[in-house]
């Protein structure tokens, strides 16, 4: 998960520890998406948890040198991170090349922000990637 | 249960005459045969025409009694057998009705059959039967392909709502038939509340089979799907355990048999074979297909019959109530567990779980199975039983589709694609995290200690010692068969398709070809995920590697050099305008061969070392690399390249003249087959034999197929050698 420490600290205005409101923010990325605030502030900056700042999210995390694309090295970074010890290497360059292939829309065998967002289309993100704190 | 027969319809009908024609000969036969009197006619008869004394000897006689109940019995599921092959066939039907309706219709019409031909009555369902025989089957096997993951993740809602929406409906409707029983106009005073309590727990018990049917074939999002099932799967249990003289050890074993199921599948499914999977998997659907129809035609046959008392009040209020109770359970516990769901329930899915309130053969049973000495008005219970059974099904079952899609309830998302598996477990994973930063106790970790306790302890207990090592190597290699076969029905053509992925004149065939490939990925990915939390090396891995790789390489080769036969075989057009017959292999002289040698060593360097265990991406792991190569080496090395260059740039008529800096990316994938007697191979063999050196036409194919076709036809032995070059 130091990974998603990177991320985090990425929030925190480029610190280099995570302060609370560097917390806050990521985990505020985590509310989940209620209904009636959709209706309001349709015309301020979108609310931290919305679907497409959750797949914001979600790509930074992949995305480790900030260039906007998902490398074959970087998503295999993340797979061999979280997959463990029983697949070698070659296997997860298949699978990496697999899911690069599949999205890619472009042709420059990376996955830029706008092909991860369509792969995604249809998974139930706001589900995903909420939870339910109690109160 | 969606078999798919080659019947084609009219010999189904005719089969289906026939066996109703039996089943009323038989009828007839028996009225003749147990009819003694009629044979002592016939024998008089005979001994008056012919004269003879009257002693008769029987040489043939009919003991049908004997019989009987066998013959019927299988009479009945022959009957019903061909009417569920031919429901399936039938194309609109499935999606009309579910399949219960079906059954009881089919029932009806053999109750109607025996009622007519005035048989006496049918082997009475008694609760030992119905326990012992007819419901284990169906337990067990909806357990067993219960998807247990989402059934725990909605555990709690499950039984929330299961539990006490039971409760509510039983107690609802009995109470509001007791009062109803009190208004002496209905005749129904005699009814005391006990009686209405176990009528209305009996009658709220909702069968699950309908309902799910339809909802597959709408495919309603899962969260649904498992709150009907769950649903099913429990409340049967609950409402007999209400009832104080139902077999209560016959409920109570069935929840065993769930819990028995669900937990047992997964070591199951580890130590045995394949083929033993299989067998297990079909056989369990068919015990419970079997039990099922058994209980439906009961169902149909006592429907046609003398044993129906009708009270119009009791019924329509029955009914009635139903309906209202159920609206009121499912609306208020919704209303209160949504609170604590991060997926709240919308109205519309209310509205669905509502409506799939579809009774079925279990209030049927507990109704049938009433002691008469308690139940002095049995007879009526089981009337509005049946009377709501069949509105339910029929009215309901039919409808319930169409109004799935009416609302537009939302759809399931089958994974198709290996980015939403890998994403979402990204998301899970980053779930996971952040809750254990926050401290939150979700039922990830649950899921996550389970697991770890699950490796440690159980799996080495009840999984045979040498799977859990190599259970990946074995996956994959049977992912890969299977990847063959299905390369090798669907010709290479699909996937070459891979390689061009924004082509849209392959996007068919990519679709044929990727389930596979997806599947296997996410059962690799699915095996492994898990482990972030244990980062230390359980085992050196290059220990394992060598034995897998040799063998593995070994396939791929094989595979290669199949495929690229297939695709000379398939007669892709060449620019030259040639059949690809035997003798034009050489005319696949790429035209970027010049470049080839130069870039050879360009990508030699690209190539790491070649350990062969990939996955449906062999090119892309044929890194073959150091500096002093042999002969063989290198032209296996060559191979490569062309075979890449050849996929990567794969457009049938123009595969000479594309050449892409990315095509070692777009590779052609799975190529397949199954290694065939080639006679092709040894007509090329002489072609080539002789062209394998400076050949700069074709340097790279001959030394392919040279090297390829030296071995002959034993492919097991050739590779070794060109794999112990290491």
């Amino acid at each position: 998960y130091s990974h998603f420490l990177e991320v985090m600290k990425g929030h925190s205005l480029e610190e280099d520890q995570v302060n609370f409101r560097g917390f806050m923010r990521t985990l505020a990325h985590f509310r989940p998406i209620e209904d009636n605030e959709k209706s309001k502030d349709v015309n301020g900056p979108e609310p931290l948890n919305s679907r497409s700042n959750k797949l914001h999210f979600a790509f930074r995390l992949y995305d480790l040198d900030k260039d906007d694309k998902i490398s074959r090295d970087e998503l295999l970074q993340v797979l061999r991170m979280m997959v463990g010890v029983n697949i070698s290497d070659e296997q997860l360059g298949s699978i990496a090349d697999r899911t690069i292939q599949e999205a890619d829309q472009d042709g420059d065998s990376a996955i830029s922000f706008t092909e991860f967002v369509k792969v995604l289309e249809k998974v139930d993100v706001e589900q995903k990637m909420s939870i339910r704190f109690l109160h | 249960m969606g078999d798919q027969a080659l019947l084609p319809f009219g010999p189904w009908s005719w089969c289906l005459l026939l066996a109703t024609l039996q089943c009323c000969g038989a009828s007839f036969e028996l009225n003749r045969s147990t009819d003694s009197s009629a044979q002592r006619e016939l024998n008089v008869r005979f001994a008056a025409a012919s004269s003879q004394p009257v002693e008769t000897i029987s040489v043939f006689t009919l003991d049908y009694d004997y019989v009987q109940i066998p013959y019927e019995v299988t009479l009945w599921i022959l009957l019903a057998s061909l009417a569920k092959i031919g429901f399936h066939l039938h194309r609109r039907l499935p999606g009309l009705m579910p399949e219960s309706c079906l059954l009881i219709l089919v029932g009806a019409l053999v109750g109607a059959v025996i009622f007519g031909t005035d048989h006496k009555s049918p082997p009475v369902m008694d609760s030992s039967i119905y326990f012992l025989y007819l419901l284990p089957p169906i337990v067990l096997e909806s357990g067993y392909f219960m998807p247990t993951r989402p059934f725990f993740e909605n555990l709690g809602s499950i039984l929330w709502w299961a539990g006490l929406g039971a409760l509510l409906n039983a107690f609802g409707i009995g109470l509001s038939l007791y009062l109803i029983c009190q208004v002496p106009a209905f005749g129904l005073g005699d009814i005391n509340l006990l009686q209405n309590l176990l009528f209305g727990s009996l009658i709220s018990a909702v069968d699950p089979v309908a309902v799910l049917a339809v909802f597959e074939e709408a495919r309603v999002n899962e969260q649904l799907y498992m709150m009907i099932f769950g649903e099913a799967l429990l409340n049967d249990g609950i409402s007999v355990v209400r009832c104080p003289h139902g077999p209560q050890g016959g409920k109570r074993a069935a929840q065993r048999i769930t819990a028995c199921a669900v937990t047992m599948k997964k070591y199951v499914e580890e130590n045995v074979s394949q083929t033993s999977y299989t067998t297990i998997k079909y056989f369990m659907k068919m015990l419970s297909s079997v039990s099922e129809t058994l209980i439906f035609i009961f169902m149909g046959v006592s429907t046609i019959g003398k044993n129906h008392e009708w009270n119009w009040a009791f019924i329509c209020f029955t009914l009635v109530f139903c309906q209202i109770w159920r609206a009121i359970s499912v609306f208020a516990l919704f209303y209160v567990s949504n609170r604590f769901r991060t997926f709240p329930f919308s109205v519309k899915d209310q509205c669905v779980i509502f409506y799939s309130g579809v009774r079925g053969a279990g209030s049927f049973s507990l109704a049938f199975l009433l002691p008469p000495s308690l139940f002095p008005r049995k007879k009526l219970f089981v009337t509005a039983t049946l009377v709501v059974i069949y509105f339910t099904v029929f009215i309901q079952g039919i409808t319930v589709g169409p109004l799935v899609r009416y609302l537009d309830v939302r759809k399931t998302n089958k994974k198709e694609s290996i980015n939403e598996e890998l994403h979402t477990r990204l998301m899970d994973h980053l779930k996971a995290g952040i809750e254990d930063v926050c401290g939150q106790w979700s039922h990830y970790q649950v899921r996550d200690k389970f697991k770890k306790f699950d490796h440690k302890y159980l799996r080495k207990i009840l999984i045979r010692k040498n799977l859990p090592k190599s259970s990946l190597v074995s996956l994959y290699k049977k992912l890969e068969m299977k990847q063959a076969i299905e390369m090798v029905e669907s010709g290479v053509l699909s996937s070459t398709a891979f390689s061009i992925p924004h082509q849209a004149q392959k996007t068919q065939e990519t679709k044929r070809l990727s389930p596979e490939d997806v599947e296997s990925m996410r059962d690799i990915l699915t095996r492994n995920m898990y482990q972030v939390r244990q980062r230390t090396l359980s085992y050196n891995k290059y220990n394992l590697q060598p034995q897998a790789s040799e063998k593995q390489a070994k396939e791929i080769l094989i595979r290669r050099r199949n495929t690229f036969r297939e695709s000379m075989k398939k007669g892709h057009s060449l620019p030259w305008g040639k059949p690809a017959g035997t003798k034009n292999i050489r005319y696949l002289s790429f035209p970027y061969s010049s470049p080839l040698p130069a870039g050879r060593d360009v990508k030699m360097a690209e190539f790491t070392d070649h350990d062969g265990s990939d996955s449906e991406l062999p090119p892309i792991t044929f890194n073959t690399h150091s500096p002093a190569k042999s002969i063989q080496e290198r032209r296996w090395t060559a191979e490569v390249i062309p075979m890449k260059s050849l996929h990567g740039a794969w457009t049938p008529p123009r595969f000479g003249y594309q050449r892409s800096t990315s095509r070692e990316e777009r590779l052609g994938r799975g190529r397949r087959a199954i290694l065939r007697p080639k006679p092709l191979f040894h007509a090329v063999d002489e072609e080539f034999e002789s062209k394998e050196e400076g050949e700069e036409e074709a340097p790279a194919f001959g030394s392919l197929l040279s090297s390829e076709l030296r071995p002959g036809g034993d492919c097991n032995l050739s590779h070794s050698p060109l794999l112990q070059r290491k």
